[in-house]
Formats: C-alpha cells, sequence, structure tokens
C-alpha cells in the first residue's frame, strides 16, 4: 500500500514540476508548486500511515500553512508583475540579468 | 601654566579635524572663525607658556611634558612627550603668532574660493605638524611632524588642483623632500641602533659620551640628518622644488617660508647642534651647502619675473644664511635670523598677496609698476619687509641678524667673504623687485584694493619686522642658558652696511637702464633664471631614466603573469554571469537538478 501511495506522490511531484518548468504564465507556475506540495504532503500522510505515527500527519499540516502563505506571497508578486508589465509571462520579467 | 603646553599642538589639530568634518556645511564666517581662533588659541597658549617660562623657569630650562608611551615593543618604547627648551620655545612663538597673523590673513585673500574650508583645514593641519615637530621630545614623534608638514605641503601647494601644473609642483615638492626624508630615517634608526633611545635630550647627553669627535659614526649620523634638512629647507642639491612650490596660494607660500616647512631642517640641526659638533666635516659641509645656496639663489632671485619666484629664491638664500651660521656652530645666530626671517618674509609674502589680489592675478613683475600711490599699505609694508631683507643699517630687524651671522663666520674668510657678497645681492634683488613693482609707470589698473583683513596682519610684521631685532645679546643668554652675547664687529657691519648701499645703488642704475629699455637676457640670465640647470639635470639625470625604466617595465613577465591572472577572472566571471539570465523557469530547472543531482550523489555513493 504504501509503494502505490509514494508511486502516486513522485507522479504528483513530477507533473508539479514538469508544469512550474513549461508553463510561462505566473498563475500556472503557481498552482504547478501547489501540486508538488501536494505530492509531497502525501508522501508523509502515506508514510506516517505506514509506521503508525502522528508526525507525518502534523508534517502535513506545517506543509498547508506553509502553502497558504507561499500562496499570498505569490498571488502578491503576481498582481505586481501584472501591474508593473500588464502580463503573466514570467520571461518579461528578466531584467535582473547578470 | 607650563601644562598647558599640550594645548599648542593641539587647538590646531582640532581646529583642523572640525573643519574637515564639518567646514563643508559651516557659513564661511564660521569656517574663518574657527579657522583662526584655533591659532588664535595656541598663540595664546605659547605667549602664556613663554611669560611663565621667562619668570619662574622650570629646573634646568627644560621641561618634558609625558603624554603617553606610543607603543611598546621588545625594548623600543617610543613617548609621546613635549619637551619645552629655550629653543623649542622661540620656535612655537614665532610658529603660532605668525601662522596666526597669516590665518588672518587669508580670511580676506580666500574670501572668493570654492575651496574655503579645506584650505583653512589644511593650514591647521599644517600649523599643528610643525608644532609637534617643534616640540617632539622623542626623535620618531618629531619624524611624525616632519612627515605631517610634508604632506600637508603637498596639499597645500596642489590646492587648486584643477590646473595639472599645480599638480606637478606639488608631486616634485614631495618626491623632492622625501628623497631627505629616506636619508632622516636611516639616520634615525642609525641612531637608535648606536644610542638605544631615541627621546632628545638623552640622545645628545649620551652621544658625546659613545662617540669621540669625528667618529665615523657620529659623522655618518649627521650627514644623514643633513640630508634630511637639506631635503625640507630647500638647500642644495634638493632645493628645486621651492620655487615651483609657488603654485600654491599666496598665504601657504608665506606659512611655508616663514613659519613651517623649510625651517624645519634649520630647527633640527640646531635641535641637535651637539650632535653635529662630534662631526666637525659634517658642520663644514653644513656651512658650505648654506653659503653655496646663498649665492646661487641670490643670483637666481636677480632674474626671475614672477614676483613669488624671487621671494622663493631669496627665502633658498636666506635659509642658506641659516645653515651658514649652523655651520659655523652658531646655531643661536641661526635661530635668531629664522626668526626675524619669519617676521620679515611672511609680509613679503603678504604684501607679494596684496599686489597680486589687486592685480586680479598677475604675477609677472615687468607687467606691473607704479603701485606706489595705488596700495599705499601694501607698499609701505613690503618696502619694510625689503629693508628688513636687505638688512638697512640700524634701524631693522634683519641687519642685527644678519650681522650676527655674517661676524660669527668671520673665522673663516671663504664663508664670511660668500656671506658679505650674500648681504650685496640679497640687497640687490630685493631693490629691483620693490622699483618694478612700485615705481615707475603704472601698466595695470588696480582692481580690488585689499580689506582691513589683510592690511592689519601686514602693519603687525612691519612693526615686529622692525623691532624683532633688538636685544639678541639677551636672546643668546635666553637660547644658549649660558653668558654670551651675540658676535658683532665694527669692521663685519661697516662691510654689511656697504654691502647694503651698494646692492640699493646698483639696483637703482639697473633699474633706471631696464626703464628705458628691457634687454635680451643674456646666457647667463637665462641659466639663472632656470635655477642654474639643475631642473634640467635632475631631469636627465634622474627623471627620463626612471621614466624610460617604468616603461621598459611595463611589460614584463610578471606582470604578464598577473595580467593573466586578471584575464582568466574576467573570464569566468563573464561566463557566470551569463547564466543569471534573470529567467525564473532556468533558475527553477537548475534547482531541480542540483537537488536531483545531490539526492543521487546520497542516494548512489
Amino acid at each position: 500500500m504504501i509503494r502505490d501511495a509514494l508511486a502516486l506522490a513522485a507522479i504528483l511531484f513530477g507533473l508539479g514540476l514538469v508544469g512550474v518548468l513549461v508553463r510561462r504564465n505566473i498563475l500556472f507556475v503557481l498552482m504547478s508548486v501547489e501540486v508538488m506540495l501536494s505530492g509531497a504532503a502525501l508522501a508523509f500522510i502515506a508514510a506516517g500511515a505506514r509506521w503508525g505515527q502522528p508526525d507525518g500527519q502534523v508534517v502535513f499540516l506545517f506543509i498547508l500553512a506553509m502553502a497558504a502563505a507561499e500562496v499570498s506571497v505569490g498571488l502578491a508578486l503576481l498582481l505586481a508583475l501584472y501591474h508593473q508589465y500588464n502580463t503573466l509571462d514570467t520571461n518579461v520579467a528578466s531584467r535582473m540579468k547578470g | 601654566m607650563l601644562f598647558l603646553l599640550w594645548l599648542v599642538p593641539a587647538a590646531p589639530f582640532f581646529g583642523a579635524v572640525l573643519l574637515l568634518l564639518f567646514g563643508s556645511r559651516w557659513p564661511r564666517k564660521l569656517v574663518a572663525l574657527v579657522g583662526a581662533a584655533s591659532i588664535a588659541v595656541a598663540a595664546a597658549a605659547a605667549g602664556g607658556i613663554a611669560a611663565r617660562f621667562l619668570i619662574a623657569p622650570p629646573p634646568g630650562h627644560a621641561l618634558t611634558l609625558h603624554l603617553w608611551t606610543w607603543f611598546s615593543t621588545g625594548g623600543f618604547h617610543p613617548e609621546v612627550a613635549l619637551y619645552l627648551d629655550p629653543l623649542s620655545l622661540v620656535m612655537i612663538l614665532v610658529v603660532t603668532f605668525v601662522a596666526f597673523l597669516i590665518h588672518v590673513y587669508s580670511i580676506g585673500f580666500m574670501a572668493g574660493d570654492a575651496g574655503y574650508s579645506r584650505f583653512f583645514a589644511y593650514m591647521n593641519l599644517f600649523v599643528g605638524s610643525m608644532v609637534t615637530l617643534v616640540l617632539a621630545g622623542d626623535l620618531l614623534l618629531l619624524y611624525l611632524g616632519w612627515e605631517g608638514v610634508g604632506l600637508c605641503s603637498y596639499l597645500l601647494i596642489g590646492f587648486w588642483y584643477r590646473d595639472p601644473a599645480n599638480g606637478r609642483a606639488a608631486r616634485k615638492a614631495f618626491i623632492l623632500t622625501r628623497v631627505g626624508d629616506t636619508a632622516f630615517t636611516i639616520g634615525i634608526l642609525l641612531l637608535f641602533h648606536a644610542l638605544g633611545t631615541l627621546e632628545i635630550p638623552q640622545m645628545l647627553a649620551r652621544a658625546p659620551a659613545v662617540w669621540a669627535p669625528g667618529s665615523g659614526f657620529a659623522m655618518a649620523a649627521a650627514a644623514l640628518l643633513l640630508g634630511g634638512a637639506v631635503g625640507k629647507s630647500a638647500q642644495l642639491p634638493l632645493q628645486t622644488w621651492l620655487p615651483d612650490a609657488m603654485a600654491g596660494p599666496t598665504p601657504v607660500s608665506a606659512l611655508i617660508h616663514a613659519a613651517t616647512m623649510v625651517t624645519a631642517g634649520v630647527y633640527l640641526i640646531a635641535r641637535m647642534h651637539l650632535l653635529f659638533a662630534l662631526a666637525p666635516k659634517v658642520q663644514m659641509a653644513v656651512a658650505i651647502v648654506g653659503a653655496a645656496t646663498l649665492l646661487l639663489a641670490g643670483c637666481s632671485a636677480f632674474v626671475q619675473t614672477d614676483i613669488k619666484r624671487v621671494l622663493a629664491y631669496s627665502t633658498m638664500s636666506q635659509i642658506g644664511y641659516m645653515f651658514l651660521a649652523l655651520g659655523v656652530g652658531a646655531w643661536p645666530a641661526a635661530i635668531f635670523h629664522f626668526m626675524t626671517h619669519a617676521f620679515f618674509k611672511a609680509l613679503l609674502f603678504l604684501g607679494a598677496g596684496m599686489v597680486i589680489h589687486a592685480l586680479r592675478g598677475e604675477h609677472d613683475i615687468f607687467r606691473m609698476g607704479g603701485l606706489r600711490p595705488v596700495l599705499p599699505s601694501a607698499y609701505w609694508t613690503f618696502l619694510i619687509a625689503g629693508c628688513s631683507l636687505a638688512g638697512l643699517p640700524i634701524v631693522t630687524a634683519g641687519f642685527y641678524s644678519k650681522d650676527w651671522i655674517i661676524a660669527s663666520a668671520a673665522g673663516n674668510t671663504a664663508l664670511w667673504v660668500a656671506a658679505l657678497v650674500g648681504a650685496l645681492l640679497t640687497s640687490l634683488y630685493i631693490y629691483r623687485l620693490i622699483f618694478l613693482v612700485f615705481f615707475g609707470p603704472r601698466h595695470m589698473p588696480v582692481a580690488v584694493k585689499p580689506g582691513l583683513a589683510m592690511v592689519i596682519p601686514a602693519w603687525v610684521l612691519a612693526v615686529l619686522s622692525i623691532g624683532g631685532g633688538f636685544g639678541r645679546a639677551h636672546f643668546a643668554a635666553l637660547v644658549t642658558q649660558a653668558a654670551v652675547g651675540a658676535e658683532s664687529s665694527a669692521l663685519t657691519s661697516g662691510l654689511a652696511s656697504l654691502a647694503f648701499l651698494a646692492g640699493l645703488v646698483l639696483a637703482w642704475a639697473w633699474w633706471k637702464r631696464a626703464a628705458v629699455a628691457r634687454p635680451a637676457p643674456t646666457f647667463v640670465e637665462r641659466f639663472w633664471y632656470a635655477g642654474w640647470g639643475f631642473d634640467w639635470l635632475y631631469d636627465r639625470l634622474f627623471v627620463r631614466p626612471a621614466m624610460s625604466a617604468a616603461a621598459i617595465g611595463r611589460g614584463d613577465f610578471i606582470d604578464g603573469f598577473y595580467r593573466g591572472i586578471a584575464r582568466w577572472f574576467g573570464a569566468a566571471s563573464r561566463a557566470l554571469s551569463r547564466t543569471e539570465s534573470g529567467n525564473l523557469r532556468w533558475y527553477a530547472a537548475a534547482i531541480a537538478a542540483g537537488t536531483a543531482l545531490f539526492l543521487a550523489i546520497a542516494v548512489f555513493l
């Protein structure tokens, strides 16, 4: 059972990562990050259930709180980006290149 | 009262720090107030100390004020200590008082200058360094003041730094005096090695016990100190920086020539005169250097066309007198001449400054003329200072001090004749200058008249140029602490007076002829004008070889190695900066790849 759960978690994480890398719209990048977080959280839950420990669920709650914070910051950045450039394309905001 | 001695160097330094930190934001009046008041405090403290010293002298007529130990390493504990004896007392009195008058004058002279607070900060620093040099009880502290004076002269000669020529003049002064300073440094090390201390009173007490008169060590140490003194005091062969140092503002020239900097060498030799007495040959060399500089500079002064350069060569020649006196062992005469010279030379520069100011920066004396009725204060003060410089008999200070030196040199006929010829030359060039600038037809309109801030200090100095020479017997008794009078003889005084008169008459005759038609300069005049070709010689001997050697050394393998390192880092930096694309997704990919890499390492290895 743990095998299936971890496989699902890995797939979720991989999907999220691919989304982050290929998507140019910052909104979809943020959503992909959420998917990655879900994958990681699922792995913790599965591990917690396998060894009968509460730690997995505790960490899941932490991840939930962190994700909420991340989304608020991310959305603020999104709004700022839109105000600045009138687009959500992250490639536009590449002025800080070396 | 005597414990206030620390105030004499501290007040100018404090003023300099205040002006450097806040001066640029202060209104000009406050800058002028702080700049002049700090020197006034120092001068007042020096005056109070002098009064106290004369009424109730400390035991042994000397006082050492230990402030703190500078540093302590091995067997070497140099102290920051101030040493006051009659010699340093005279020096600080003259330095602070003349510097105060020059500061007051500067308030008027520099009124429109953009670097007003910078100017006063440097001037205060200059005075502070000089007073430190004079009061130092330890040769190392003296060296600190010595270098401080050199630094300030560099800063002030190059004060108007926008003109590259001024920067060149400043560098020349700095580098040439540095040649002497190097000799001085080696001399200090040698003295420490042989005597085991750098405290001046102790050194001078130990030296006769360690060295027999004329021993090689004593000669070497004295010769090295002479090297330092020659550089700072602009004597042969390191004299070429002084005429170029005229690039600075005129009050700076007055300060350098009268109170600080060039007299440091004279002070050093006077301070160490016991050491020089142990090295008779070096002492003779001091006298010869002085006599040679005296004559060479006197001739050069006679053919200059820039009013300030005449005065610069005049200073060289007068310092030559002081060296001559030091060389024949008459150091009280040298210090006495230093004092009267400080008064009249400062006044000559202040007068020249008034003329230059009034003519909007004109320096050429052949374009001046006829300024006597329009600038009466400048004329009278300049005339008084000129008479004092030339040694107008009986009434001027310069006569008495010069007479003392010439009489002291009577033991050696060659030096004595040189001193007398020098007196003739002095009279000749200064009256030539006075006739050209103040008499005859006027060539230029006067733009501005000097204000009170410029006129009052000049008159105070004029009084001192007349009255500063009386009581030289008391002076000799004070500085030597022995019942010796000033040497003088009727024959010498008579001949010196004759030399003065001859110079005056010759200058008049020359001016009458030159006023009709200015003759083309002869070869000798051009040679003298260029300062006896020393600049030309040094340029060929040192400057050009050094420059070409530097040009060859530019592309050698050591430089190639370090340039290669620099190039490699440049390339690496450009390559790495390309990874900073600013593209968010690339960063995310790099993070993911890096994480995957480290996970792989952790799992599989």
